[in-house]
């Protein structure tokens, strides 16, 4: 499942659904079970269905009535007063936690003898 | 934005009529060209260019050994999706992965990523990560289950050989034990 053609079509996976929605609703809209039902439908279709290796089947469901929200993609914020497209934040290897009941949730998982579900892969180059 | 900023945001919608599958099919309507607009914000900002993955041989196929509806179907996402009482991810080339159990309830996941915005997946983790849509479908007998867990990651993994080499060959191992007939990958 993709919503970046571009990216999909470099990558190359032997199939691929593309969904013409902003990143971060590759599966469908907030709280629209039907349309995400509708959206797995058509991708488990797709698995089913494409026989071209590299194939990306484009997925018949929009955002929007109109394309307006691709214009503000990637693009410099008027806000920002020194007019460039800056939006990183300092990247560090401390947990990112959504809330901080979950660092508390997560240290008391600690305490009790670790996290087996969290798996934490070896770099033999590192 | 100004008038400037919008003609040239027009402009860098990608035509559709320049945009063809493998099979021919144009698309239907423009779309945002990810790799161009990263290319132009990172020559903005004064950055090398960002060295996108580019596969050009032709992809392996599988077809699939049985009918969708017999099949156990893995689910493996890049939305940096955890689970309350897992550690969260970091954003600085994090390549550890969660096993997220097939029962865990939607409102025990969270969602932890930059450069994309979460307020969808914080309301519906399904847009990232469709758990529940699957579950559905299988109680429909679309399919015939998901495999016993699903994968999580972090999707700002900037070191192509940590998850070509290391990653993507642990996950893939992970649903070879979990004996799953086909797999839905879904980036960010």
């Amino acid at each position: 499942m993709s919503s970046a053609y571009s990216i999909t079509r470099s990558v190359n996976p032997p199939r691929a659904v593309y969904l013409d929605f902003p990143l971060g609703r590759t599966a469908g809209k907030a709280n629209d079970k039907p349309l995400q039902r509708k959206i797995m439908i058509d991708t488990l279709s797709a698995l089913d269905s494409i026989q071209v290796p590299g194939t990306i089947r484009e997925l018949p469901y929009q955002w929007s009535d109109d394309d307006a929200w691709k214009d503000l993609v990637m693009r410099p914020d008027p806000n920002n007063s020194d007019g460039h497209n800056d939006s990183r934040i300092e990247r560090v290897t401390t947990a990112q936690y959504q809330c901080d009941a979950d660092r508390a949730a997560a240290e008391a998982t600690l305490a009790k003898g670790g996290c087996s579900t969290c798996v934490f892969l070896e770099d033999s180059r590192a | 934005m100004s008038e400037k900023a919008l003609i040239i945001a027009a402009e860098l919608r990608v035509p559709a009529a320049a945009v063809t599958t493998t099979q021919g099919r144009e698309m239907s309507r423009e779309y945002v060209d990810y790799i161009q607009r990263t290319r132009e914000q990172y020559d903005d900002l004064g950055y090398t260019p960002y060295a996108w993955v580019a596969n050009d041989d032709v992809p392996p196929f599988t077809p699939l050994a049985k009918p969708l509806q017999d099949s156990r179907v893995g689910l493996i996402a890049s939305g940096g999706i955890y689970c309350e009482g897992q550690i969260a991810f970091h954003f600085k080339d994090d390549f550890s992965y969660r096993e997220i159990p097939r029962k865990t309830a939607r409102e025990k996941l969270r969602a932890t990523h930059f450069a994309y915005d979460l307020t969808d997946a914080r309301s519906d983790p399904n847009v990232v990560f469709p758990q529940d849509t699957l579950q559905d479908l299988a109680q429909l007998s679309r399919i015939r289950e998901l495999g016993p867990n699903a994968y999580t990651f972090m999707g700002g993994i900037y070191s192509v050989r940590k998850v070509r080499d290391i990653l993507a060959p642990a996950l893939a191992d992970r649903l070879v034990k979990d004996e799953v007939d086909v797999a839905i990958l879904v980036p960010v």
